[in-house]
């Protein structure tokens, strides 16, 4: 968007938000519509598509087995990979993952990986030989704003979705299936700072305006597993602080739903 | 053919279709909002997306025709859209799929209208079971009319093929994989010419008049589709409107 547009649309929105207002009447805690679909894409191990207001992504899960880092002997192999296609915004080139792919990938990454959502023992087939190798591919299809929260839960939900074949003690693949070894489910929040008020779920006008980004992942006890400040800007200890409580509790939410989802799955 | 299938029981084929039959196509139109023109296709197990940008200045500089705008047209395939995951990012297969599909759409747009524009045209395969090329084509051409680029017709698309020594329409996964040969096509109904003809495989020149002839039927079927999509979509804005 051409920098004198976004002046005008940030003075429109900054006197909408000085009423507590935003520019699609949402609240400032409000998040658009979400919409969850698991198990889309039947060739996948798992799958989910995640909708949250006109923001569409896509999130697949395959499984393979490989070899285990050296340092981590005893731990099956993670790896989130996020694509921004052209097909997403007239924005998006196509080409290798840049900055931002890369970004949204490791955040979502960092997210499911150190809230212990997944037992990475589990996944060991011989301890520092075999091991599986867990890919999440994400994949944006119409970018709308905040797609930290879609691809986060579309990647959580793909993976609770995901099932895997057991393997015989050569490692060959036996008939029988069995879901990943899931232990939590993390839910990343995202805010953004317009003018000093603090947004939830940015829509794609927010962000093209926004001071600055923060996302915030917590699990299921609440404690925060992740955290992003994005874009340049600050926030104030306060401020962050806030965003915190708030991601708790809309995290809860988020999980409550994604729970119910994942009971009749499973 | 390296494994010994059945490809036919009692007249039918191993889906139960008969040989001169589409799978299931359902194409809805305008399932996007950034993009200008946009659809999604379930084409038997096929789930594919396409959106349409444009026409807008043509970039890189050079590629701009002074004449005409440019169609660019991509195809990629989510990496677990398959069985075993494909590596993200370009191959050199939805590369040649790209350029085959610009091939296709180009002769039924009136690029002209257009100079030094680009159109772009992005096919993604979320789910692939054989024939994604032909849905491919399918889907975009809707998009394309979605996102109101000046057409003069629509291009509907799809395959024909021989296995066990008969013709059939629209292959299968085992088809595909088992089959003699495999002939994507795309057709200009107005003009009554292919803009999309490929084929590996082993067929005779009776074989390829009678595969054309099938190709030809079904295109026509997916033409009717086609249509219906779009109706179905602007039918309804008008609804809501009132």
């Amino acid at each position: 968007m051409s920098s004198v547009l976004s002046d005008i649309k940030k003075d429109y929105m900054v006197s909408l938000l000085k009423n507590g207002k935003r520019e699609d009447g949402r609240g400032l805690n409000d998040m658009r519509d979400l919409k969850i679909d698991i198990g889309i894409v039947n060739k996948a191990e798992g799958s989910c598509y995640v909708q949250i207001g006109d923001t569409k992504v896509i999130a697949g899960v395959k499984c393979e087995t490989g070899t285990p880092f050296p340092d981590t002997p005893n731990q099956g192999v993670f790896t989130t990979n996020a694509e921004l296609i052209p097909m997403a915004s007239p924005d998006f080139e196509a080409g290798p993952p840049r900055e931002d792919s890369i970004e949204l990938a490791r955040v979502v990454d960092r997210g499911i990986r150190e809230s212990g959502a997944i037992d990475f023992e589990k996944l060991v087939i011989k301890e520092g030989e075999l091991v599986r190798v867990l890919f999440v591919d994400i994949h944006i299809m119409d970018y709308n704003g905040n797609l930290f929260d879609a691809a986060g839960i579309a990647a959580i939900a793909a993976l609770y979705n995901a099932k895997i074949p057991v393997l015989d003690e050569e490692g060959n693949k036996t008939e029988e299936q069995i879901p990943l070894p899931m232990r939590k489910i993390p839910v990343p929040c995202t805010y953004v700072k317009i003018a000093d008020s603090l947004l939830y779920d940015p829509s794609f006008e927010e962000e093209s305006v926004m001071d600055s980004r923060i996302t915030v992942t917590t699990e299921d006890k609440g404690n925060i597993a992740a955290m992003q400040k994005g874009d340049v800007g600050s926030f104030k200890k306060e401020e962050i602080l806030e965003i915190v409580r708030r991601s708790k509790a809309r995290g809860d939410e988020i999980r409550s739903i994604l729970n119910e989802k994942f009971s009749d799955m499973r | 053919m390296d494994k010994d299938i059945k490809f036919f029981e009692n007249g039918k084929r191993i889906d139960g279709r008969d040989v001169d039959e589409l799978r299931n196509i359902n194409i809805e139109v305008g399932v996007f909002k950034r993009a200008d023109g946009s659809s999604y296709i379930e084409w038997g197990g096929n789930k594919i997306y396409c959106a349409v940008y444009g026409p807008r200045e043509a970039y890189p500089r050079f590629l701009q025709k002074s004449d005409r705008a440019i169609l660019k047209c991509r195809y990629n395939m989510a990496s677990f859209a398959v069985e075993d995951r494909k590596r993200p990012g370009p191959s050199r297969r939805g590369v040649e799929i790209g350029k085959v599909t610009q091939g296709a759409l180009e002769p039924a747009l009136l690029l002209e209208n257009f100079p030094k524009c680009m159109v772009e045209v992005n096919i993604e395969v979320v789910q692939a079971d054989a024939g994604t090329r032909c849905a491919g084509i399918a889907a975009a051409s809707v998009a394309l009319a979605n996102a109101g680029i000046p057409m003069k017709e629509l291009v509907p698309s799809c395959a024909a093929g021989k296995v066990d020594d008969r013709i059939v329409l629209d292959l299968s996964k085992e088809e595909d994989n088992y089959g003699q040969a495999d002939l994507p096509l795309a057709f200009l109904p107005r003009k009554n010419e292919f803009s999309l003809l490929q084929m590996d495989g082993d067929l005779s020149e009776e074989q390829l008049e009678e595969a054309l002839e099938l190709g030809k039927k079904g295109c026509l079927e997916v033409y009717e589709i086609q249509k219906e999509a779009l109706k179905k979509k602007y039918v309804r804005e008008d609804d809501s409107n009132e």
